[in-house]
């Protein structure tokens, strides 16, 4: 199959300024000053949002009314909390949540 | 020995997402393989990018006729969420001279979930934690990309649901974050605007005005949310 290799390049350009350009707004808008209190405040609080919003996002696909998309995701996110505030050892809740998921979607709801 | 302790703490902090990226990084590669770009191709676009959701929709790039404005615009909205990431780190990366460049082009989701989670203790050099753990997380996401472009189809047991592994990471860290915090709204913020989004935006569009929201309600409630304990 042919590529069209200069307009593959001029893609992978595209993307990746654009990517980099986003990761360095908050560097670049407050670059040589002083941070101000209101957004010092905001990098403090705002990895708790993050992660939250991270995780909706990883089950954002999941239908409520389809019990073989949703219960395995439910379950799993289930077992990890349990054992994580369990242990809190993130190596193994990663592991056991992860490994009920796959039994989950491997072998029950296929 | 300060590096040395660094190196491992990164190593073994960053594990999980390894398990997350074997199953994307070789889904990644055959996707590529089957477009017609070869391994080369693989490796130079996981280096260049570091970005999982974007790279597989540069591939519907590649194969169609879109525009090149198009992509630049699918390639913001992707990834706007990053936009935000930076404001926790400002400070710090600006005392990691020149490393800043290298952190900041490598803040992926995973780079800010591991640097936010980090614990650094006395004996590790903080700097070189975040670089290595960087490292690592470009090795991970561009090996098993490479490999599943050269190798992708002959795998032969199933790892269907090993991503999950990401899911995970970051349910452990939120329960970290919580434990730790003198205030446990930021997440009920989040939890609210993401599910209100999701219902009116729907789950490919969800994210950008979740999080927009979620920073003006965080700045609205600052009085009432105190973002560390009394005592530190």
């Amino acid at each position: 199959m042919g590529i069209d290799v200069t307009r593959s390049i001029l893609i992978i350009l595209i993307c990746g300024i654009c990517t980099y350009l986003e990761r360095a707004l908050p560097f670049v808008v407050f670059h040589g000053r002083e941070v101000p209190a209101a957004v010092r405040y905001l990098g403090k609080v705002l990895p708790m949002a993050i992660m939250a919003t991270l995780v909706i996002y990883c089950i954002k696909d999941i239908s409520f009314t389809a019990p073989g998309t949703c219960l395995p995701y439910l379950i799993g996110i289930a077992v990890t909390a349990l054992v994580h505030l369990w242990k809190r050892n993130n190596l193994l809740s990663i592991a056991l949540g992860t490994a009920v998921y796959m039994v989950m979607v491997q072998l029950i709801f296929v | 020995m300060k590096l040395k302790k660094s190196f491992l703490y990164a190593l073994r902090h960053s594990l999980p997402i390894f398990a997350g990226f074997i199953p994307l990084g070789l889904a990644y590669g055959v996707l590529m393989q089957n477009a017609g770009y070869n391994a080369l191709w693989t490796g130079a676009t996981c280096i260049f990018l570091l970005a999982g959701s974007l790279q597989f929709l540069m591939i519907s790039f590649f194969t169609s006729s879109v525009s090149l404005i198009t992509v630049a615009v699918m390639a913001l909205l992707v990834n706007s969420r990053h936009i935000f990431y930076g404001i926790s780190f400002i400070e710090k990366f600006r005392s990691f001279g020149p490393w800043k460049y290298y952190l900041i082009y490598t803040l992926s989701d995973e780079n800010y979930s591991l640097h936010c989670s980090a614990k650094i203790e006395e004996d590790m050099d903080e700097k070189w934690t975040f670089i290595f753990t960087a490292t690592f997380i470009l090795l991970y996401w561009t090996i098993p990309s490479v490999l599943g472009s050269l190798i992708g189809s002959l795998i032969p047991f199933d790892m269907t649901g090993v991503d999950f592994a990401l899911t995970a990471l970051f349910v452990t860290i939120l329960l970290d974050q919580m434990k730790g915090a003198a205030s446990r709204i930021p997440a009920a913020i989040a939890v609210v605007s993401s599910a209100i989004c999701l219902l009116i935006f729907g789950p490919g569009n969800f994210i950008l005005p979740s999080l927009i929201i979620t920073v003006a309600a965080l700045t609205v409630l600052r009085r009432y949310i105190v973002p560390e304990k009394e005592d530190t």
